[in-house]
């Protein structure tokens, strides 16, 4: 057998498009960017977080925002022993729903600790902030433990 | 629109659920499933129903309008009428459906294809999420569904012993499905000895991923009886949808199959056999209940998606499991449910009757 030359071309599947994120998303986004985080509120008054555009029952546009806390209480949560290539944190991690302080509704984000012996639902967690907020989810890096040293 | 058009199932077939169907592309799988569905009712080809509809993802193949490859499985010349979803095919049924009803049809050929294992599917399908809050998180899907399973255990409403069983009964009963890609007996205390996966998910809770596609004709009942075919009634179809914000559903119901259960007209009889679209052990547990089925029906008597599972083609599966028990005359009455999306978000439901 002589080496065979195998082609190869990196592929790159993509929408070049950009686009607006609106006035909603938008807001919440460039927040983000300031280390704050919006929520909106919904007609039957619950604070929604990340802010959703239309009301989930009525489907009012919705336009109240509401600044809500940087801590919050862990509602569910899984550990994550392999991470994949594409997730956020490559250590062991957990995906978890955290209801924000001042929030109604969780929001879906991850978590670092240190194993899973660490987390229980109802623990209390705090957002840690990229390095370098640029307007985007990812701006909350995670979120770790409230009141563990990092 | 005639609303009150008959529709007969008259044939259905699948491939076996193969971890890895090799270098079979997806015409090579869909292929053989259309020969078996036109030979169960003596026709050519596609130019003898009068629509095709397909369903499947372009995300599996990693380029858009990838489906239109598909087409080259049918031989669409002369010119055929032809529909494609972007989900389940089950989802193609119901399309179909409404073509007959509406009186556009008298016949349809349905089909649904997958190669998932090239890729990494629960990554790939996190990209059918909020594209701005969760997509870019690339929270995948088996991770979604293991916070699901921990609300439930939270509330009590299941324990790790209920998951197991669910799973032993499904290993158990593909045992008797020589196209199941995972069969054979075990035992609750063997599953809970194993470790967990994606914590509180062990490993077996969650489907296997599978390559495959599945095929099913249906008609009109008087072409149907024109075609002298065995067939069955699809009695009724419905399907609904919840919130694409995950925190805002109640994960532990499903509200949507229970409303696409009434809709459909499920509880106009008893319900002898239900196969049920559930890609995670606890998932069983929730459809059930969602549905109220009891003792009497017969759960996932092919072992369920938990047994082997054709992404894109499961639902209209469940669809032709209980089509071929009516016919086989083990069932007089049967539900057949879908799912699409994140934590059974949304959810068909189907009631066939034997004719």
């Amino acid at each position: 057998m002589t080496d065979v030359d195998v082609l190869s071309e990196a592929f790159e599947l993509g929408f070049t498009y950009t686009r607006s994120t609106g006035p909603v998303m938008g807001r919440f986004l460039t927040a983000l960017r300031d280390k704050r985080i919006e929520g909106i509120r919904a007609s039957d008054g619950r604070v929604i977080v990340p802010p959703m555009e239309y009301d989930p029952e009525t489907a009012a546009a919705l336009d109240e925002f509401v600044e809500v806390g940087q801590e919050g209480e862990v509602m569910s949560w899984c550990w994550v022993s392999e991470p994949r290539r594409a997730h956020p944190l490559q250590q062991p991690f957990a995906w978890a729903m955290i209801k924000l302080d001042g929030a109604d509704v969780a929001m879906i984000h991850c978590i670092a600790a240190t194993d899973e012996a660490a987390l229980h639902t109802g623990a209390r967690v705090k957002v840690r902030w990229a390095d370098e907020p640029r307007g985007h989810i990812s701006d909350i890096a995670c979120f770790e433990l409230a009141g563990v040293a990092p | 629109m005639s609303a009150q058009r008959e529709i007969a199932i008259v044939a259905f077939h699948q491939s076996p659920c193969q971890a890895s169907a090799g270098a079979a592309n997806e015409v090579e799988l869909i292929m053989p499933e259309l020969r078996a569905v036109f030979d169960q009712v003596g026709l050519a080809n596609a130019q003898d129903v009068d629509f095709v509809c397909s369903g499947s993802c372009d995300y599996l193949q990693g380029a858009a309008f990838a489906f239109v490859a598909g087409v080259d499985a049918l031989g669409a010349v002369p010119p055929i009428r032809e529909s494609h979803v972007e989900m389940d095919a089950a989802w193609a049924l119901y399309e179909a459906v409404l073509k007959i009803r509406m009186g556009h049809a008298d016949s349809a050929l349905i089909y649904g294809f997958a190669k998932s294992s090239p890729g990494e599917l629960p990554i790939v399908l996190s990209q059918q999420l909020d594209p701005y809050y969760l997509a870019p998180l690339w929270v995948d899907t088996v991770s979604l569904a293991a916070l699901q399973a921990r609300l439930m255990l939270d509330a009590g409403l299941i324990t790790e012993g209920d998951m197991a069983e669910v799973v032993k009964r499904s290993r158990r009963n593909a045992m008797t499905n020589p196209l199941a890609q995972l069969a054979g007996e075990t035992s609750v205390a063997d599953l809970l000895a194993k470790p967990h996966y994606l914590s509180p998910l062990r490993r077996h809770d969650c489907c296997p991923v599978s390559d495959g596609a599945a095929a099913m004709i249906i008609a009109t009942v008087e072409q149907a009886k024109a075609w002298g075919m065995p067939y069955v009634r699809l009695s009724g179809i419905d399907h609904r949808i919840e919130s694409h914000n995950l925190c805002l559903r109640d994960l532990t119901d499903s509200v949507s199959t229970r409303k696409a259960a009434a809709a459909a007209g499920m509880n106009a009889g008893a319900v002898d056999v239900a196969e049920l679209y559930a890609p995670f052990s606890h998932q069983e547990i929730i459809l059930s209940r969602a549905l109220g089925l009891g003792e009497d029906t017969r759960v996932n008597p092919s072992g369920g998606v938990l047994a082997g599972n054709l992404m894109m083609a499961s639902g209209l599966s469940r669809i032709g499991e209980v089509f071929q028990r009516i016919v086989a005359g083990e069932a007089g009455r049967g539900v057949a449910h879908a799912t699409n999306g994140p934590c059974l978000q949304q959810n068909l439901v189907a009631v066939l009757e034997a004719a």
